[in-house]
């Protein structure tokens, strides 16, 4: 349920750049990701229906289709995923802005594109509702639908509540679009908990969203019978007459990496400066600074958490809270710095890849190497299908965890938490 | 004056492609673009075409093509058509140039999506009737008793009728080609360019690689597999079906050639039996039967 002052009606949000007129409504993650879909004045959206992400394409649907969409703009109804991301990533090389949405087998059937579209360097941005993939047949929470994409070129968003996944999907235009980067992205967000679960919501007005968004006016290649180009040619394995040769292209994505990494900071901060809220730019710390013992997630896992660090504080311990927000670029410097001097470390994957371990404790691992004291780093697997994470399951690993480090205890393998 | 001097000098397809010595694939892609003439873009998925597109950062190609991946023809040419509506730039023709495999099989779905949406393009198949980028396996368009890398003792099952499924779609136009009669490619591309709604044309191009004729015979081939009535020209507008060319001269079964006169000229076909032959022949006049009755 809502709580008091956020009934629907209009109010005054104060950002530091001046007054800005906003709403306060309560939607779903599914109705934020559509709102901000259409507040970002998408133009051309195509999509196929999936549980759980379904309801942000019919709304969107009927938005267009009912002229209640604030510009002239296409949905495409198409007959497949693949073919979904098909139409966006050509409407965007044709040069418009572009929305689809998508979840668990959806997104694994558009494996290819993914990877096509990363290669084409098109801003396209994407929800991903996160759901488990099947068999057996499951349509709840679950991160391995978009962490098993991870190497396509994409970036990935992690939110853990409505309100930032409507604020994502508004930046990730922003950095996606940026001239320097020109990368696509996922805004991704668990299944029900986000998708299907009524929050708060402060909206913007249009021009305030229009003020901080400017519309798309791609400037690199695109299809144009006046300026004619073979887009996404035969690249050969070497460079011919100091022309840049296939891996010279993935260089070029790196570092379009590299710099969305810095831009994606910058432009939290920036959104910051218009609306008054932050969600942190590459991670988000909680109660951080003086603590000895942090937790990292991912997704709604990281709200979980954060009520642990409350309690656990309460009871004395240490402990902070860091909400990995973007895995792709991964956060490896910000991991370091809020690390270094921590002496135990809880990775919980709501994931796992076959054969090792979660994703986020393989590449928190490999991030901190590097570094001369490294604490204690404890991984978890828990949540997987939707299986309920509780406080107590969480205030307990912590409570472990601190335990094993005075003992000077390692953890040999990760742990799998709430096995029935 | 004759139709030949109809077809435009300029050539969109600049000197030095890629394509094999005879490919009947570039010479039906030069005739169509010339048909298309100005403003259009084309959507092209893994093919030949990739390759005859040319080695970065030069191509032939002097217009604006979308390369995408195999199956997606359909899709991406109707996100290209959201798009230029969205711009309202409504003078721009948008083309998917796919071949057999990509319509036929792997990119079916998106084409029989785009088609049942009315998406507001021309899908055009070169068939060369067999995997050819990847040297020549059996598709869903290899004709009976064709041999390739696949069907190493020939191809049992018989040529999917595209055409018929694309009709089956009830779009505004649909044509049947064949890269050795261009003024017929010509015309019928330039119709559907003055058609709103999907336009399908199908056409047949020799691939001598394939087929194993000599790269000069390429245009010779072609116009036996019309003469001889293994390949029917026609066009079919609000689901009225009209042959065209030579094609409208054979409703007389006496006046196809013999098909051993297009057999011979093909290393595909050297294997092929006498009662595959005949086969062939059957399979000929049922499709024969099939056309003539949807002129009446």
């Amino acid at each position: 349920m809502p709580s008091e002052g956020y009934k629907n009606g209009e109010r005054r949000g104060r950002g530091k750049g001046g007054r800005v007129m906003s709403q306060e409504i309560i939607a779903t993650g599914n109705s934020a990701a559509a709102l901000a879909a259409k507040m970002a004045k998408v133009q051309v959206i195509s999509a196929y229906p999936i549980t759980p992400q379904t309801s942000i394409v019919e709304t969107l649907s009927e938005w267009i289709e009912r002229n209640a969409y604030p510009i002239k703009a296409r949905y495409v109804r198409v007959e497949s995923e693949h073919s979904a991301l098909a139409v966006v990533t050509a409407a965007s090389a044709t040069g418009v802005r572009t929305f689809t949405a998508t979840s668990s087998h959806g997104l694994a059937l558009m494996h290819e594109v993914l990877h096509w579209v990363g290669g084409s360097r098109l801003p396209i941005v994407m929800a991903v509702v996160n759901r488990a993939l099947g068999p057996p047949w499951n349509i709840w929470a679950d991160h391995t639908d978009s962490l098993s994409q991870r190497n396509t070129g994409w970036i990935q968003f992690y939110a853990d509540n409505n309100q930032e996944v409507f604020d994502t999907v508004i930046q990730a235009y922003h950095v996606c679009e940026d001239p320097e980067v020109l990368l696509p992205a996922m805004i991704c967000l668990d299944a029900f908990i986000l998708s299907h679960t009524v929050m708060p919501l402060s909206v913007p007005s249009q021009e305030a969203i229009d003020a901080f968004l400017p519309p798309y006016k791609p400037e690199h290649a695109y299809l144009d019978p006046n300026r004619p180009a073979v887009l996404y040619p035969m690249v050969f394995p070497e460079s011919d007459l100091g022309y840049p040769g296939y891996m010279d292209f993935q260089y070029a994505r790196q570092r379009a990496m590299e710099i969305a990494r810095r831009r994606i900071d910058e432009v939290d901060k920036e959104f910051e400066k218009h609306f008054g809220r932050s969600h942190g730019g590459m991670i988000q710390p909680y109660k951080c600074e003086d603590a000895k013992t942090l937790i990292l997630t991912m997704g709604t896992l990281a709200s979980e958490s954060a009520v642990v660090v409350d309690n656990l504080r309460e009871q004395g311990y240490k402990v902070g809270n860091v909400k990995v927000r973007v895995f792709r670029p991964f956060p490896n410097e910000e991991l370091r710095n809020i690390a270094k001097n921590k002496q135990t470390l809880l990775i919980i994957d709501r994931n796992i890849s076959f054969g090792n371990e979660g994703a986020l404790f393989t590449e928190v691992k490999g991030a901190l190497y590097n570094l001369r004291q490294r604490p204690e780093i404890f991984g978890f697997v828990a949540g997987l299908g939707g299986r309920d994470v509780t406080q107590i399951q969480i205030e307990k690993l912590v409570k472990n965890a601190v335990i094993a480090t005075e003992k000077g205890e390692t953890q040999e393998n990760f742990e799998w938490v709430g096995l029935r | 004056m004759g139709v030949r001097t109809l077809i435009p000098e300029e050539e969109h397809i600049l000197g030095g492609n890629r394509a094999c010595p005879g490919c009947g694939a570039v010479i039906a892609l030069r005739t169509v673009t010339k048909a298309l003439g100005s403003d259009f873009i084309v959507v092209i998925p893994a093919s030949c075409a990739t390759i005859i597109s040319g080695k970065f950062p030069a191509t032939p190609y002097n217009f604006p093509v979308l390369n995408m991946p195999f199956e997606t023809a359909g899709a991406a040419a109707s996100g290209v058509v959201a798009a230029l509506e969205v711009m309202e730039k409504d003078d721009i023709t948008v083309v998917s140039w796919a071949g057999d495999g990509g319509t036929a099989d792997i990119g079916l779905q998106a084409l029989s999506g785009a088609a049942e949406r009315g998406t507001n393009f021309i899908y055009i198949c070169y068939d060369n009737e067999a995997y050819m980028n990847t040297g020549n396996q059996r598709s869903s368009a290899t004709p009976f008793g064709a041999l390739t890398t696949t069907t190493p003792t020939g191809k049992v099952e018989i040529k999917k009728d595209l055409p018929g499924i694309m009709a089956a779609h009830n779009i505004p136009y649909i044509a049947t080609a064949c890269s050795a009669f261009p003024e017929d490619l010509f015309q019928k591309v330039k119709k559907a360019k003055t058609i709103k709604g999907t336009r399908y044309i199908h056409v047949l191009s020799p691939c001598p690689t394939g087929w194993r004729v000599d790269s000069s015979l390429s245009i010779a081939v072609g116009r036996k597999a019309v003469s001889t009535g293994m390949w029917i020209l026609y066009e079919l507008e609000s689901g009225q079906l009209k042959l065209t060319g030579k094609s409208k001269y054979l409703i007389d079964p006496a006046k196809r050639e013999p098909i051993e006169e297009y057999l011979k000229l093909q290393g595909r076909f050297a294997h092929i039996s006498d009662e595959e032959i005949e086969l062939l022949q059957k399979i000929r006049e049922a499709k024969w039967s099939k056309i003539l009755s949807c002129t009446e």
